[in-house]
């Protein structure tokens, strides 16, 4: 932890000033912001339209000005300039101050009550666009729903601005913004408005738990074709097209270019990647935790089947008392509380990384077999550490790198950072042509002609 | 497996390192590894990072700190003042003294500085060690202007490093264009705009006369040999760097630039070895230079000593020539033999794409039509499918016709090989 970082100053003392464009964009910012929160304190409930437009949209335009500003300011290229020279991205004060916002949204928003959030101002404040677009008052899933959604696009953008210099990450950011935006909001409130059920065809088993319990399949068959038909998706999602696509694309086509929890990590998350921890006893927990978290979830859904099958015989209290456990400790404080809220301090990817049992799935599919594998040019890596520095996954993707060892890991969510920032155009993303080309260990630099390609010792 | 030996290894570099841990792979000899720089191994390559926040030292380390231990590489962090090759024992500043059966020197290079007045001023340096980094850190807090001397692989580094730091930088560069010596003027031109672009003060054709010093003895200005003064408080010197050896003086090792070596990296005496920037072949490879002070060539050094101490006497063969750097937005690659002037007997092909920012250059015999090189700007390039190339010497027609097998960028970049057009 620097000392540098504990300055209230937060940007990097190294950082360029900002322009008259930036300081427009950021005084906008704090100039509606303040104003919503003002709005927050009672006024917003009784006229959320003027707290709506003028404070929550004006803060949102301010944040998008300067923001594109800031990108088009710099020439294209890797823009990793001052991120551990300044406070709220190599975990000093602002860093922290984030972190334990972010956390307390989540505590409250998980465990907070009703009468906490109905008809509080903040929830209000949303009423413009609920009422406006869907039909219906929103509720505190609503506001969260929304929030998350504008964090992405707005931070989409950025993404998009800062590696401007790889169509790789242009186009699957911009995927990435369209799946939230389309799947993980617009379709979902749609339905809800149609009195539909609230379906989110972006997630499924096992990372959407509860979608192949019994309850949830009693549910979808009484809801006459539309739920029938949702169940089938469902089941072939979970069962087919995910082994498929991870043959053929690797995790990624999931976790980096569809998944909203990616999402979010990926754009909102992005000034944060660096922090994810490298150490090899990282890995042992990740491994340990990700597949006991899938192993977990497996069991319990087929208890929960061997339960409603008996009618509620021998498992019953257990398995419900399970699946409350896991609601709690999984689905809400891992993935939600320690999973965004954490950022600052532990990186983006840490739900992703040591708890999602979908990428617990998908990765064991890209470990065995799939065709994806990053691979390493030859001898020009120069041991820099760019790449295992931005790895979100805390992969020492170097480790292989230096060896002219391609990468094939179970984690890896194919995002690319690590080629984007490689100054030696090192690292490829690639899909072979076949799942059993792709390791390749080699002890010996490429081009040592002296001792050749021979493997072992 | 052969009898234990101590190996001792001077220089925790690319070059020591590799060689201490294949000897680690291969056998269970001692080994112990001293340098005076820092406690682990790090990449120097990455110095620039670190000052420009991209990363923390500690990113820099490919090693964690536990790996040594657990392999038996005994590290120790010391100045060797003496090599005594009579005794089989070299000498640390601190007055002690160990012994060895075979003797590795990797103590890689120095910065160069030709006798300039007032060169050792403070706020004068150049950047090889993290020493370098930190008075490089402390010296250009709050300045108003930067010098940076040589235009090479070093030298823009620097540029790229003040700039991030918003100090406004001149660049003087002896030569009429950007590392001519190395680039065919087309690329080195496509640099010489690049660096231009970032708003940097670049002087083509000039030299620096002397460094003038404030009051405190602080640098506070360069005489170019134009007779200018450019006022600045900090001034790089990146004009190369030589053989880090003058701690042999007298230790009966042969040396010319660097320590003489021969095609099992073997001294004048038969125990003791060197690798790495201060190795110096006595007959190179054709095509291959003496002294090559790069990284991956450390590497390959390290690797093929390790084999010889361990009994399988191995010939330092590099094989073909390849290389890579950045110029700040604009990645270099280059594979086989591309001469600033092409040599006789070669022809190339040069494509530049409309925004002058990427190039490809295929160099070919005339007679034969086979490939000897490549390089490019802006585009990757797969080694192993260049280096086979070359090696088996391609048609130059069969390279441009299957351009796309080379093919290095990501996916959805725009595919060069259909833009191409020689
Ligand atoms: C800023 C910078 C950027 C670079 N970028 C690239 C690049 O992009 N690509 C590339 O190919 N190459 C690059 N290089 C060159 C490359 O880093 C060197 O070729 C390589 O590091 C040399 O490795 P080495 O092991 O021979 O020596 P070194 O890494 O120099 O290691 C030698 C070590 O020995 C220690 N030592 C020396 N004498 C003694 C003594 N008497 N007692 C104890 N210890 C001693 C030194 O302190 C040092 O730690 C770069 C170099 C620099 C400085
Ligand atoms: S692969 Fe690239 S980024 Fe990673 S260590 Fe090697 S050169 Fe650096």
């Amino acid at each position: 932890m620097s000392r540098e970082g504990f300055s209230i100053s937060l940007a990097s003392p190294y950082a360029p000033g900002m322009d008259g464009i930036q300081k427009f964009g950021i005084a906008l910012f704090v100039v509606a912001l303040l104003f919503t929160v003002i709005g927050l304190f009672g006024p917003a409930a009784n006229d959320p339209e003027l707290f709506f437009y003028l404070g929550f949209i004006g803060s949102v335009v301010g944040l998008s000005i300067y923001t594109v500003r800031t990108y088009l300011n710099r020439p294209a290229g890797v823009q990793n300039n001052h991120i551990f020279t300044s406070s709220l991205t190599n975990r000093g004060l602002w860093g922290w101050a984030l972190g334990i916002f972010l956390t307390g949204f989540y505590v409250a928003l998980y465990w907070g009550s009703d009468e906490m959030w109905n008809g509080s101002p903040l929830v209000l404040l949303f009423n413009p666009l609920s009422q406006g677009l869907f039909n219906h008052p929103p509720d505190r899933w609503f506001l969260y729903s929304f929030i998350y959604t504008v964090s992405i696009l707005i931070m989409g953008v950025r993404a998009i601005l800062k590696y401007r210099h790889s169509n790789y990450q242009i186009v699957r950011t911009c995927s990435i913004m369209f799946f939230q935006l389309g799947f993980a909001f617009l379709i979902p409130q749609f339905l809800k408005s149609m009195s539909q059920p609230e379906y989110y065809f972006s997630y499924f088993w096992p990372l959407d738990y509860a979608r192949l319990f019994p309850s949830t399949v009693d549910g979808m068959l009484s809801g006459g074709t539309i739920g029938i038909w949702m169940l089938i998706i469902s089941a072939i999602l979970t069962f087919i097209a995910t082994p498929i696509l991870t043959y053929f694309f690797g995790k990624r086509w999931y976790c980096s270019w569809v998944c909203g929890c990616g999402g979010l990590a990926n754009t909102a998350g992005d000034p944060f990647r660096q922090l994810s921890d490298k150490s090899i006893k990282a890995w042992k927990i990740e491994r340990w935790m990700i597949h006991s978290v899938l192993v977990f979830i497996t069991v319990l859904t087929i208890l929960l089947w061997v339960n409603s099958f008996l009618e509620g015989g021998i498992f019953g209290s257990i398995s419900h008392a399970l699946t409350k456990v896991y609601a709690f400790l999984i689905g809400q404080a891992f993935a939600g509380v320690v999973g965004v809220g954490f950022y600052p301090l532990l990186g983006t990817r840490v739900w992703c990384r040591f708890g999602c049992p979908m990428a617990a799935y998908l990765g064991l599919l890209q470990k065995y077999f799939s065709r994806f594998r990053i691979t390493t040019n030859g001898g020009q890596c120069i041991s820099c550490g760019n790449c295992s520095t931005y790895c979100e996954m805390g992969i020492d993707v170097q480790a292989y790198a230096q060896r002219g060892e391609n990468i094939v890991r179970a984690s890896c969510v194919g995002c690319g950072i690590c080629s984007t920032v490689c100054p030696r155009g090192v690292l490829n993303l690639e899909n072979g042509s076949t799942h059993t080309d792709r390791e390749n260990a080699n002890p010996i630099t490429f081009g040592n002609d002296g001792i050749g390609l021979r493997k072992g010792i | 497996m052969t009898a234990q030996k101590h190996i001792i290894i001077i220089g925790n570099g690319i070059a020591g390192i590799t060689a201490a841990r294949h000897i680690r792979k291969r056998s269970d000899h001692h080994i112990t590894v001293i340098s005076a720089e820092t406690d682990h191994f790090f990449s120097r390559t990455a110095l620039m990072y670190i000052y420009m926040g991209h990363m923390k030292y500690e990113h820099t380390k490919p090693y964690e700190d536990w790996f040594w231990d657990k392999n038996s590489i005994i590290l120790k962090r010391a100045y060797v003042s003496k090599v005594e090759t009579n005794s089989n024992s070299i000498l640390l500043d601190s007055g002690e003294r160990l012994t060895y059966d075979e003797l590795i020197i990797a103590t890689g290079s120095v910065s160069n500085k030709f006798g300039w007045t007032g060169q050792d001023l403070k706020g004068v340096q150049g950047l090889y060690n993290y020493q370098d980094l930190e008075s490089m850190e402390a010296d250009t807090k709050g300045i108003e202007r930067a010098v940076v001397v040589g235009g090479g692989l070093i030298g823009i580094e620097m540029v790229e490093m003040l700039l991030s730091r918003q100090i406004p930088v001149t660049f003087l560069v002896r030569e009429a264009s950007f590392w001519d010596n190395v680039l065919p003027k087309e690329e080195s031109e496509i640099i010489n705009r690049h660096i231009r672009s970032h708003h940097v003060d670049l002087r083509l054709k000039t030299d620096l006369k002397e460094i003038l010093s404030d009051e405190k003895g602080t640098a506070r200005a360069v005489l170019t040999g134009d007779g200018e003064e450019i006022a600045c408080q900090f001034v790089g010197l990146a004009v190369g760097v030589h053989p880090n050896i003058s701690f042999l003086k007298d230790s009966g090792i042969e040396t010319d630039k660097g320590i003489l070596v021969n095609e099992k990296l073997q001294t004048n005496f038969s125990n003791i070895y060197a690798l790495g920037d201060c190795a110096q072949l006595r007959q190179p490879r054709e095509a291959r230079r003496a002294i090559e002070a790069v990284w991956y060539t450390g590497k390959m050094m390290g690797e093929t000593v390790a084999a010889t101490i361990c009994g399988n006497q191995t010939d330092y063969n590099p094989g073909i020539w390849f290389n890579s750097a950045k110029f700040m937005d604009i990645e270099y690659q280059t594979y086989g033999y591309v001469s600033a002037q092409l040599k006789e007997g070669e022809e190339s092909l040069y494509w530049e794409s409309k925004d002058g920012v990427r190039s490809i250059r295929i160099v070919f015999q005339s007679a034969t039509k086979s490939v000897v090189g490549f390089n490019a700007f802006g585009i990757r390039l797969r080694h192993k499918v260049c280096e086979q190339w070359i090696k088996t010497g391609t048609s130059v027609d069969e390279v441009v016709s299957s351009l796309k097998k080379a093919n290095f960028n990501p996916e959805f970049f725009k595919k060069f090989e259909k833009e191409v057009i020689f």
